[in-house]
């Protein structure tokens, strides 16, 4: 009892290994496509390492990458197998493109780690942000000033996230001075916390000359009222910036990548139609003949025990000599009761 | 005594008929690259429109335009030239068109050298129409309420960010004009009455610069307010301190992008224009070798190519004598016109 038969007569085979050529270059275009954009999306995750905690969302990119890869070349040589190398081309290249449908899944899953990691990045970030004289991180204050400028938001959830961390370094703190002592003394850890935010904060759409310092006190500066002012600063917040940014990137790519995994199941398919519809003219005298194809021999669940069978066998086998072992240590065991 | 003689076999014409019928495929996807480069030119102009005064020549990126889509048609008829010259029956009905053709090949590419000096000169006006746009840009600064205005402040602060330059030639520009609204003073306070009363027309001024003028790279927070008062901050010296605001100047910034952009354009036309001056070279030895067949029943005969029939010149004082021969007869008709008239009369 085959699975999914159909009809081809002789016209049909023509036309299907015809447009199965064209499919196949389709195909490889899919997977050069798909290689193209997870690289991209690699190196856009990459310029951005500094504000992110760990790699673990490399795996997308990553995948998308071997697939395409892998799709590109099986693809190409699609055409040039011979009848005996379709079995392990079939195995590659059903692996390959769940591979494509893992990637895509594998990006809707990965995003709650994406924003655990953009967190602690980011406020890592903002607590470096004064120490441009300790190696390692006196790039820090670059990073987030630009990323804030490109991406139009900051501080971390919001901008408040300025008044909790001293950004400004202590290298350019006058210590002698009444404000200054003022502000460390009404700090439990003795931190200089001002109402400030850095001058990447500011939104160029603003009418009015960027207030950065004293954003809170509403007597502070004429004609300015800190709850309705909103074109001021940024009021978004970086990590959401980030996340919007990546997400959309991520979207649009996993609408290629799947319509290139339905292109590669197409191809797919039709080889294996092409496939059984040429085994029936083997050997037949006329070329022309209708023939059944079909994509699997017997149905579903009879071909997936075909394919567990060996691996049942290895198991049940193990089973069968254990209680081989035990009924012999048994009769030895009764054997030996009644000599006693 | 023809020009650069070469001898024809029937291999060797098709050879020249196929190579330059990949060349035309090549001259083809360059008339392209020009469309596109005139094209991004054009944009990148429009952008900053605001800052050159609305007054810039839009000539250049036009011109390039135009001769991208001419040199796509030219080529793409070329080609068709080519690829019928390898089959005699289908050569013939193109015998009368292609001396023709070749002439204006030969003025296109006159005028896509042309188009390539205009890239490398077109800096100089470019440079003037800047410095007036952003000595306007700067003034209007504050003037985010005024309609037809309300956008120069975002439009400077962008750039400033963008190309990483401060003012028009350097950052204290903006000590000498007021960038701060009249909305947003406290006219009532004495600092801001001390300032006006202090100037002749006025104005605001003070040593600050718009936060756009910030260096991300500097490792102190921006100063951006007393920029010359050394002791309103801690640890400061305005003098030594190179990395607080940017030092360099729009104008500079601007002028030195626009200028690279329109060299890399202009280079990449005289390439170009080499390119079709090869293949305007090939055509005329197709054609040349394809008319002196020896025997012309036979395809397989030798033949020879030239570039000029006779030396250049030779061929430029026969071109004068035409041109003469030409006014000569206008002047013989416009006699002759006389002379029947006054008969008549």
């Amino acid at each position: 009892m085959v699975w999914a038969k159909m009809k081809f007569p002789f016209e049909k085979r023509v036309k299907l290994a015809q447009g199965l050529w064209l499919l196949s270059w389709l195909a490889t275009l899919g997977g050069a496509i798909t290689f193209c954009l997870g690289c991209f999306l690699k190196t856009e995750l990459r310029r951005r390492a500094e504000v992110m905690d760990n790699t673990e969302t490399y795996i997308v990119p990553n995948t998308l990458i071997i697939a395409g890869m892998a799709s590109m070349g099986i693809n190409y040589f699609a055409g040039r197998i011979c009848q005996d190398a379709l079995d392990p081309y079939f195995c590659c290249s059903i692996f390959f493109t769940t591979l494509m449908l893992l990637g895509v899944i594998l990006s809707f899953i990965m995003r709650g780690t994406l924003e655990g990691s953009l967190k602690v990045g980011l406020k890592n970030g903002i607590r470096f942000y004064k120490d441009t004289d300790t190696p390692g991180r006196c790039f820090q204050k670059q990073t987030i000033d630009r990323l804030q400028m490109q991406f139009q938001c900051c501080g971390n959830n919001d901008f408040k996230d300025w008044f909790e961390v001293q950004w400004i370094s202590n290298r350019y703190l006058d210590f002698s001075s009444k404000e200054v002592k003022d502000r460390i003394r009404s700090n439990v850890d003795g931190r200089y916390l001002l109402d400030g935010v850095p001058f990447s904060c500011c939104n160029p759409s603003s009418p009015r000359p960027c207030i950065q310092y004293k954003l809170t006190n509403n007597s502070a500066h004429y004609n300015y009222e800190y709850q309705s002012e909103e074109m001021n600063i940024f009021v978004r917040g970086c990590r959401e910036a980030l996340l919007n940014y990546y997400i959309g990137l991520m979207n649009s790519f996993a609408a290629v990548v799947l319509s290139v995994f339905v292109v590669q199941g197409t191809v797919l398919a039709s080889l294996r139609y092409l496939e059984t519809s040429m085994e029936a003219v083997l050997g037949q005298e006329n070329m022309e003949i209708e023939t059944e194809g079909y994509l699997l021999e017997k149905s579903i669940s009879e071909t997936i025990m075909e394919y567990l069978d060996p691996v049942m066998k290895i198991l049940l086998l193990n089973q069968v000599e254990d209680g081989q072992a035990k009924a012999e240590e048994g009769a030895a065991g009764t054997s030996a009761a009644p000599a006693k | 005594m023809a020009l650069l003689k070469v001898k024809f076999d029937l291999k060797k014409r098709v050879k020249l008929a196929q190579m330059l019928w990949l060349m035309y495929w090549f001259s083809i996807m360059a008339g392209v690259l020009v469309l596109s480069l005139g094209l991004f030119f054009k944009i990148e102009l429009r952008k900053r429109s605001e800052l050159m005064d609305n007054n810039e020549s839009h000539f250049v990126p036009n011109l390039l335009i135009g001769v991208g889509l001419l040199a796509c048609g030219i080529n793409a008829f070329g080609g068709k030239i080519c690829y019928d010259s390898l089959d005699s029956s289908k050569f013939a009905k193109w015998k009368t068109v292609l001396k023709p053709f070749l002439i204006c090949c030969f003025l296109f590419n006159v005028l896509l050298f042309f188009t390539a000096l205009l890239c490398f000169t077109m800096r100089i006006p470019l440079q003037f129409t800047l410095a007036e746009g952003l000595k306007n840009g700067m003034k209007y600064y504050k003037d985010s309420d005024v309609p037809g205005r309300c956008y120069m402040k975002r439009t400077l602060d962008l750039m400033q960010m963008e190309f990483r330059c401060c003012g028009n030639n350097n950052y204290k520009d903006w000590f000498e004009i007021q960038w701060v609204s009249n909305r947003y003073l406290d006219f009532s306070s004495k600092e801001v009455k001390d300032r006006i009363s202090s100037n002749v027309d006025g104005q605001y001024l003070l040593d600050g610069v718009p936060f756009s003028c910030c260096n991300p790279s500097s490792p102190r927070p921006c100063i951006q307010h007393q920029v010359t008062n050394n002791s309103a901050h801690y640890s400061y010296d305005h003098h030594t301190e190179e990395l607080n605001i940017w030092k360099r100047g729009c104008r500079d910034a601007l002028v030195s992008y626009y200028g690279g952009l329109m060299n890399t354009i202009g280079i990449l036309v005289l390439l170009v224009t080499m390119l079709e001056v090869a293949v305007m070279v090939g055509l005329q030895y197709v054609n040349t070798s394809l008319s002196t067949l020896v025997n012309p029943e036979d395809p397989e005969s030798e033949s020879e190519g030239w570039i000029l029939e006779k030396t250049v010149k030779e061929t430029f004082t026969d071109i004068m004598a035409k041109m003469k021969a030409m006014g000569k007869g206008n002047q013989v008709e416009e006699g002759a016109e006389d002379q029947a008239v006054a008969t008549v009369s």
